[in-house]
């Protein structure tokens, strides 16, 4: 008994000390953003890495969204005859949630699992000790572009993903299921505010950006036991990652509407 | 003669450690260590493997903060500056690390020019600048490869290079010829007696090879147990009568140095704690 709330305190001091961890580097990030200098040629890259490699993975997952939402909503909502709400449905569901939700997830296991597995790489062969030792801050010059570029490039790729999934509702229920293409579309932007319901993902966007490259960095930076290590911080930065960005979800959702 | 603890900040030294102490976890690694080097001095620590001597050199130049103790560089007490100012003052230092540790997502080239570039130097003389570095480590023609494409003696050189290139003041050498061959090990030296002679820097180097140490140290000291045993000139240290040094050097099993010894020094370092 008293080993099972050993293990339970335990679990709980993990995840007190991550937070502050977390918190801690999240100063550190900050601070060293504003400090000169820029490194603007690296930020360029890695919002490459995170942006533009990750098209087409953002465009597979929100296409298929799009359209099995389409379906899904298209054969519930015939029973009480309301198929022609399909088109709004699709809307609201993938600008306010899917959206910004699938897209940190697919590029947390995409971007988020590589940030780890490269600084963690860096700690186990010195390489992070050798910045340092040359007079160069390693969360500046490692952790600040990567952060800055997924705060950045987030919210370009859930604008994508908002299309793409909009595009992929119109084609099922179109093509498929026969609704009308004029009434379909007039219906999707019918109920969609801008302001309230994409920009607000966006905003959502831009904050899983951060937690989740923050999470990788932080996961990757403190890897410890060569490369067995490494590919334990890989493990955890996709894990704990992921679980961040749906925990948080729920608070930023609440927060915003 | 064995060491003392030394007066804080004594001024004619370049860099001092005093009464440094660091466990990780129950383990105890440092356990009252001091010393200082002088300016343009060359200080070689040996000691068995295990018994923290890597440890010891990230503590002078700031990568691991002590449990306790002072690091003291040109007379500032380096763990009261704030980052920034921590930040200026391991840029008088170089260090090369055990396998080099190049980055090995760039060149040779980009490797040896980071801290220059860093420093905002013009691309001309970066240039000239990688060169003279690669030259004075012997390795010529090697810029455009990647680290990973060079043999484990070329990367440590690269590492040389990459360590003396912003010029420094201070230089680190962590174990620079362990795993090598006797040859590459000469040559090692030899590259380490030329910079020093083209650099004047004061250098710290780690290693448990004796005759390296007795090449390029003016003195010599032994890491045992969390403590500097015994420092001496190289010739005084190879002469010695202290049990423990002439184990080391003739590098007998049997003697003061043992695991059991350096677990009682834990322990005795514990109770104190």
């Amino acid at each position: 008994m008293v080993r099972f709330f050993e293990s339970i305190g335990r679990v709980v001091l993990r995840v007190f000390e991550q937070f502050g961890r977390f918190f801690q580097m999240l100063g550190l990030t900050a601070a060293w953003t504003v400090r000169p200098p820029y490194d603007v040629p690296e930020l360029m890259r890695q919002m490459v890495r995170v942006g533009f490699d990750s098209i087409p993975v953002v465009v597979v997952t929100t296409l298929f969204t799009g359209m099995v939402l389409a379906l899904q909503t298209f054969n519930g909502f015939a029973r009480f005859h309301a198929e022609n709400l399909v088109g709004s449905v699709v809307a609201l569901s993938l600008t306010r949630e899917l959206a910004p939700v699938l897209v940190a997830l697919m590029v947390t296991g995409r971007v988020g699992s590589a940030m780890a597995a490269e600084l963690g790489s860096m700690r186990v062969t010195e390489q992070i000790d050798a910045l340092t030792s040359l007079g160069t801050e390693p969360v500046q010059y490692l952790i600040v572009p990567r952060v800055v570029a997924a705060i950045a490039m987030m919210p370009l790729l859930v604008v994508l993903g908002d299309a793409v999934g909009m595009y992929g509702g119109y084609l099922v229920a179109v093509q498929l299921l026969g609704a009308n293409p004029v009434s379909y579309v007039d219906n999707s932007f019918q109920f969609l505010h801008v302001k309230e319901d994409v920009v607000s993902g966006l905003i959502k966007a831009a904050a899983f950006g951060l937690i989740f490259s923050l999470i990788a960095c932080v996961r990757g930076y403190d890897t410890t036991g060569g490369a067995e290590g490494v590919g334990r911080s890989t493990t955890r930065a996709v894990v704990s990652g992921s679980l961040t960005v749906l925990v948080a979800d729920f608070f930023l959702t609440k927060l915003l509407y | 003669m064995t060491a003392e603890p030394l007066p804080a900040a004594d001024s004619a030294s370049k860099l001092e450690a005093h009464d440094l102490h660091k466990s990780f976890g129950p383990k105890v690694v440092l356990d009252g260590v001091s010393f200082s080097v002088a300016s343009g001095e060359s200080l070689v620590i040996v000691g068995p493997s295990g018994t923290g001597k890597s440890v010891l050199l990230k503590h002078l130049i700031g990568l691991i903060p002590p449990d306790s103790g002072q690091v003291f560089v040109d007379g500032q007490d380096f763990w009261s500056l704030d980052s920034l100012a921590q930040r200026d003052v391991r840029k008088k230092f170089g260090m090369s690390f055990q396998e080099g540790a190049l980055f090995d997502s760039m060149s040779v080239f980009d490797n040896v020019a980071f801290p220059l570039r860093r420093s905002g130097r013009r691309p001309a003389e970066v240039r000239d600048r990688v060169k003279e570095c690669l030259d004075i480590v012997r390795l010529a023609g090697v810029e455009e490869k990647r680290p990973s494409e060079l043999s484990g003696g070329m990367r440590r050189r690269v590492g040389f290079a990459r360590a003396i290139a912003h010029e420094p003041e201070i230089l680190l050498f962590d174990e620079p010829n362990t795993g090598l061959d006797p040859i590459l090990t000469d040559v090692i030296d030899e590259v380490i007696m030329e910079i020093r002679e083209r650099l004047s820097a004061t250098i710290v180097t780690i290693t448990h090879h004796m005759p390296s140490a007795r090449k390029i140290g003016d003195r010599v000291a032994l890491l045992f147990g969390g403590k500097i045993l015994y420092e001496a000139s190289p010739e005084e240290f190879l002469r010695s009568t202290d049990p423990a040094v002439k184990q080391f050097v003739e590098g007998k099993a049997q003697g003061p140095l043992t695991v059991e010894g350096q677990t009682a020094g834990r322990q005795r370092a514990e109770e104190g704690a």
